[in-house]
This record gives C-alpha cells, structure tokens and sequence, in this order.
C-alpha cells in the first residue's frame, strides 16, 4: 500500500461540477477529504460546493473553489496556485473533466474537432504537466485522470474522441514510468460506458455502470495508487478481449 | 454505441409499467434542459401515465441528474435541493445527523420534485398534512420561459397549483422544505391483527389519536365475515433512552431479476403471499423497536418489484373516502373488488386529514384505500365501477397512481378542477405543459 493511504487527503478535482467528477467529490468529501473543486462557471462552482459542504457536513466556506478553464491554458497555473495555498499544500489532483461529441458532428464540424482535440489532449496535457511539477516539487503525490475505454482501439464510432483520448492513456503511462521512483503515482481510470448528463443522449448498452460505482473504485485506486482502473469493473475483462482482437474481426464488427 | 443522439425511439413508462414510445432528456443543468420541454418527471414512481409525455411530443425531462443539496441550516431546518435528488439521498445524509423529511411516501425512491408534484402524504397524513405544507418555496421555469420563484406570498396561486399539479404547472427546478428533528432513527412499533374491514377503521382511528404514523394491510381474499382482515402497524421515532444507541445498519436488498408471466399472479400466489403475511404475525399484538426503512418502506427491501406482476403491468387504484361517507363506505368498495373476481396483491389503507393547500391535492378527512390491480381485459370495466361508487360517496381518486379513469369520472369528482385550470390558464394560456395524462383526464391538445 501506498504511504498516502492513511489520513485524509488534500484533493483538487477540476470537472466536480458533473458527472463522474460530482461521484467522484462527493465521495472524498464525505470520508474527510478536504478538497478545492476547480471549473467553470461561477455560479455552477458554487452550487457544487455547497452541496460537497452540506453532504460532507462541513461548514460552508471551508471548500474552495477556482476558476480553470480546460480551453485556456493560461488559467491552469493561477487555479492551481490558489488550491495549493487554500488546502495549505496537494496530494492528489484529479482531472474528470473532458469533452465528448459524436463522431458525425465531429466529421462534419472541422472547428469542433479542433477544440474535442485540443481539450481531451493537449490541454489535458498541459494541466497534467503543470499539477506534476507541483506534485514532484513537494516529492510526491497523485495524478489521477480520466481517460476512457474509447481510447483502447481505433473504432468506428469514436474515432476522433477515441484518438485523443489513445494519447492521453498513452501520455499518462509515460509520465507514470518516468517519475515513480521520484514518489508520483500516476493513475489512469478508464471508464466504459457510464450514466452521466455528457452520455444522456446515448443508448445506454449493457454494463452501463453508474457513477458512484466508478467514485468508489477510483477512490480505491487513488489510495493504492493503482496505475489504471478499469469501471464499472465488467469493463476490464471486456476490454482485455478487445485490445486482443485481430484487426480483421475489428474491421468486421461494428463495434 | 456512441451512434449520433439517441436514434430510434425507446419506451418510457410509469411504475405500473405500462409504457409509451418516448425518450427523456437528462442533464446536470435543470435550468438548461427544460427550456423548451413540455413535461419534467423524476424516478417515474407514479403509477400510470401522469410522468409521460403527450404522444405527439414523446420526449420528457428526467430531472434525476440534477440532485444537488444547495443549503440546510442547522437551526431551523431549512434545507433546499434540485428537484431531481432523491429522498433515497436525502435519507442517507440527513438521518444520522438527526433529521427526517416531515412527510415520506412509502418509497424512497422519489424526486424532490415528484414529492411535490404529487403534494404525496403518508401514514403521518392525519398528524402532519402532504409533504406540501412544509414546502416553504419552489423555483420554477413556467411556460413562457421564465424562471422565477413562488411561495405563499409570492405567486400564491402558481405555488398552490404547483403543489399535487402533477407537473402541469411548470418545471420546478428547486425546493425548499422545512425538514423535521427526530430523537433516534429507530421506530418504536406496535402492530396487530385485525379481523376485518369494520374493525380496521375503527382501529386506525384510535390509533391516529396516539401515533403520528398508522397504516393498515389488508388481506383482499378472504371473503364474508373476515372481508378485510390484515395487519395495523402503527409508530413513532423511539427516544433515545428506549433505542439502541448504533446508528441503524442499512438493510440488504434484493433485485426481481425479470418480468414474470402474467399468469404467476393469478388468485394462487396472491392467496399465497396474503396468508402468509397475515400469519406471519402470530401474536395478535406485538410491540417492538424496528428499522425506518422497514417501518416505511417495507417494499423498497425488492428492488423492480413492480416485474411480479408480469409483461401487462398493472395499476393502482387508490381513492379517499370521506368520513361522511359513513364507516361502512370501504367494506362497499372492497366488495365491488371481491366481486367482480379481482385480485390485488397488496391493498394498503390510511386514515387521512384535512385537506391540504394544494388545489388538486388528493387527501381529504376520511380513509384512503389504495389497491394493485394487475392489467386483465376487464381492468377499465372495475376501474369504472369503482370510480362509479366513489363519486357516489363524495370521494376521490389519486392522480399519480391513476391510468385508468376516465374524464368524465375525473370531472364530476373534482369540483376544484375549474379552480386549477383557471390557474394554468393564466400561467400557460397556449397549454404548453402538459402530460400523457392531462391530455386523457383534462382534455389538453394530444
Ligand atoms: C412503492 C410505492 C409506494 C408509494 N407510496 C406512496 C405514499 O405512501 N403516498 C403517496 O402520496 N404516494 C406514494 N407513492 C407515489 C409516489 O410517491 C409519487 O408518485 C411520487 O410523485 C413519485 O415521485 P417521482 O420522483 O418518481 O415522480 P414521477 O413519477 O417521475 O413523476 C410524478 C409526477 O410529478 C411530476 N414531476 C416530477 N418531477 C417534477 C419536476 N421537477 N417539476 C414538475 N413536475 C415534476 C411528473 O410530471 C408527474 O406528474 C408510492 C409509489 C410507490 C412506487
């Protein structure tokens, strides 16, 4: 086990306003986490804090939250200044928000491929890279991002969200190979199909899992600091046969 | 998957099961996703078809994304949420720190807003009222678009309306509900047996006199002399010096994996069930300390329990009888039941109170009693005959549990219903929002 696993933790999560990200706050808030929530829109980030404090049973004011825009890059460094300085020092960042848009749209929007990509990747990188340095700065700590199934293979259906996400993964692992003897657990969740409001236009298939099902196990796997989750869990033993299938089965089903 | 937004259309239905072609849009932002909607529903615990869609429009909000607490004060209770959390949530964080929602119906699995929507009330109606009289604000977007707030003072007629308006009134987007103090989570108990329709009323009434929270079980199948014959139960939140001082452990759940064939709930297995669960309770009286979860919501242990009754669904008929109506009003009623050859699993009856402020609000002072009526070909044929002798005895019907009464029945039955739709009218004079079941009941555009 990890030496982090012990004690409450100092938690920042930019996308807690929603979906998985929202499990995943409440989840940490109400076992004693103390945790500054970073995103968009004021009054959204006010809303959120208020329901982590009432369901946490902490007193209002005691969550913080800044300003960070996965479009604007030059917001990153500031909002995570102003975490460190509130929860008086880091130990875990979590990164859930993204965006998704269909394959269709994507295809036929050239602009709003650019921003999914531009999003999902290279500020996602970019975050990624300003919350190691001030992890590593004070030896150590935990990077845990969302990245997703979709990424595994090259599909059909999410070619474009796929790719960028395939890069994320793959970014990821490399920063976990290269920092974890300097103490950075790197942990890259990868959900499948989950009910939350970015997937409420979808057809929910079979294993379609719940996002407090995910909150749980990510929590889990930020104390172990677990390299790569798969969730719900039917997902792992799915995807273990999907990144084993032949190319020419893929081509074959439309999967 | 992942294949463009939502193509071909899916089922949407009530908890009775019985559903319309339709789909629900979903969103973390309320206040976004019901710009242009026509209907908002929650965990589609209504019975019939008061949370589905016109057919012409076939698409609903489900508000269950939006479930966050937005402030409670430790003082006074005060608490305000999104419509879509869940009384299952609420349960959760607020009864270890000594809190209840003054009025629950018999499942946890509601919204905020379908609360209020069904104005619901409880065993504890003759104590407390419907959930409705300790709502103190809602925010609402109403049909022209705006998003506003209504109260007692502020747009009195909107907010009065909106209570049991089964959602015909607008989205409500937000409640503010005072919640109530309670001593222990634990129940202390006292149930009996009791040997017929006549005995029960009589009980339930004594029992209202002493306990904020009665209600009654009873055994359709038997006939004659022992017609209604069932179990009381009867309780309050125990004090701390009588309660085990834990905190009660959440209870195991199990899931109906399947719908089952309509024929396993022919006469056999309800008579199976009924003499079971009347037997069960072998002593004629027992006192006891028990779980809150058993005490109110006993049918919330089986998860999907509405698949018993098979691929045809089922109803619930579920009408108040006022005390005028003399004590002998609901052994009539059962006997238009028994009579007719129909079976109901489960027939619960509660003693209510006054009527509350909501205008189309279902209790009124006398005995509510509520039946499970899995679908046959002759359910529209009972459904009339039972609407038949309650709008003779001056009572009425439940709309969220209703599928099947028609307009005609509705009518004569609710004198207020010129009141509410003056109301609406105001409010919405094109009769934008609107439900599968306004269209039926109200004669809105399909
Ligand atoms: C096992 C069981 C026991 C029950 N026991 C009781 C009981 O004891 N007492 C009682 O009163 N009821 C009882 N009910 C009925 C239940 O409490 C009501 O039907 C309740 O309204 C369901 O809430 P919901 O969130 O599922 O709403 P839905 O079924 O989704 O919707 C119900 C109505 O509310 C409207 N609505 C929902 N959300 C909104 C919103 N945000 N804005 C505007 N309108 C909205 C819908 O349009 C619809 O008309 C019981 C139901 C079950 C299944």
């Amino acid at each position: 086990m990890d030496q982090g696993a012990r004690g409450p933790k100092r938690v920042v999560v930019l996308g807690a306003t929603s979906g998985m990200g929202r499990a995943l706050a409440r989840r940490m808030a109400a076992r004693g986490d103390r945790l500054h929530v970073l995103g968009i829109g004021d009054d959204e980030l006010a809303r959120s804090v208020a329901d982590l404090e009432i369901r946490a049973g902490v007193r209002s004011g005691s969550i913080g939250w800044s300003r960070c825009d996965l479009e604007k890059p030059e917001t990153f460094a500031g909002a995570l200044e102003e975490a460190e300085t509130k929860l008086g020092g880091l130990d875990v960042v979590v990164v859930t928000a993204a965006m998704f848009a269909a394959q269709a749209d994507l295809e036929s929007d050239a602009k709003l491929t650019q921003r999914l990509l531009t999003i999902d990747f290279t500020n996602t990188v970019l975050f990624c890279e300003e919350a190691k340095r001030r992890l590593l700065a004070r030896g150590g700590g935990t990077l845990c991002v969302f990245s997703s199934v979709a990424g595994e293979r090259g599909r059909k259906p999410v070619a474009l969200y796929g790719a960028a996400k395939a890069g994320l993964t793959r970014y990821l692992e490399a920063l976990d190979h290269k920092h974890h003897a300097e103490g950075l657990r790197v942990v890259t969740v990868k959900p499948g199909f989950v009910k939350t409001g970015m997937t409420a236009g979808l057809k929910p298939p079979p294993f379609a899992g719940e996002p407090e099902d995910v909150a749980a196990r990510v929590v889990r796997a930020v104390d172990r600091g677990t390299p790569e989750v798969y969730a719900p869990v039917a997902w792992g033993p799915i995807m273990g046969v999907i990144r084993r299938l032949p190319r020419f089965v893929m081509r074959r089903v439309g999967f | 998957m992942a294949n463009g937004n939502g193509s071909g259309l899916s089922m949407i239905e009530g908890w009775g099961g019985i559903g319309v072609p339709g789909r629900e849009l979903r969103s973390e932002n309320l206040e976004r996703v019901t710009e242009r909607a026509v209907l908002s529903r929650g965990l589609g615990r209504s019975y019939g078809d008061s949370s589905l869609p016109p057919a012409s429009v076939g698409e609903v909000v489900n508000t269950t994304l939006a479930d966050r607490l937005l402030a409670f004060d430790e003082e006074t209770g005060l608490m305000r949420a999104e419509a879509g959390l869940s009384l299952f949530a609420l349960n959760r964080i607020f009864l270890p720190r000594g809190w209840f929602v003054p009025v629950t119906p018999g499942t946890q699995f509601v919204t905020l807003g379908g609360m209020v929507a069904s104005d619901v009330h409880g065993k504890e109606h003759h104590a407390r009222g419907c959930f409705g009289e300790h709502v103190t604000r809602l925010k609402m977007r109403v049909a022209d678009g705006r998003v506003l707030w209504c109260s007692d003072e502020q747009h009195g007629d909107l907010f009065r309306a909106t209570i049991g308006g089964m959602g015909l009134t607008g989205h409500i987007l937000e409640v503010e509900v005072r919640m109530m103090r309670i001593p222990t989570a634990w129940i202390l108990q006292e149930s009996r047996r009791v040997d017929d329709i006549d005995d029960f009323i009589a009980r339930l009434k004594d029992a209202s006199h002493r306990l904020p929270a009665t209600m009654g079980w009873i055994d359709l199948l038997t006939r004659g002399k022992n017609m209604g014959r069932g179990t009381l139960m009867a309780g309050d939140f125990a004090s701390p010096d009588i309660a085990p001082k834990r905190f009660p452990k959440p209870l195991p759940r199990v899931t109906m994996p399947f719908e089952l064939p309509s024929w396993t709930v022919d006469r056999w297995s309800v008579r199976a069930f009924n003499t079971a669960y009347y037997w069960k309770h072998l002593p004629r009286e027992m006192h006891g300390i028990v779980h809150w979860e058993t005490f109110f919501y006993p049918l919330d242990m089986i998860r999907h329990w509405n698949r018993m009754y098979g691929t045809r669904g089922f109803t619930q008929y579920q009408c108040v009888l006022p005390d005028a109506a003399g004590p002998s009003a609901p052994r009539r009623l059962l006997e238009i039941l028994t009579s007719r050859g129909g079976a109901s699993m489960l027939c619960v009856i509660k003693n209510c109170g006054p009527e509350g402020k909501g205008i189309l609000s279902f209790p009124m002072p006398g005995t509510s009693i509520a039946l499970d009526i899995p679908v046959r070909d002759d359910t529209q044929q009972l459904v009339d005959a039972l609407n038949e002798f309650v709008l003779r005895e001056g009572g009425r019907i439940y709309l969220t549990k209703d599928q099947f009464t028609r307009p005609e029945h509705f009518r004569a039955m609710e004198p207020r219903l010129p009141k509410f739709q003056e109301i609406r009218a105001k409010w919405d004079p094109e009769q934008r929002i609107r439900s599968a079941q306004s269209v039926r009941l109200f004669g809105d555009k399909p």
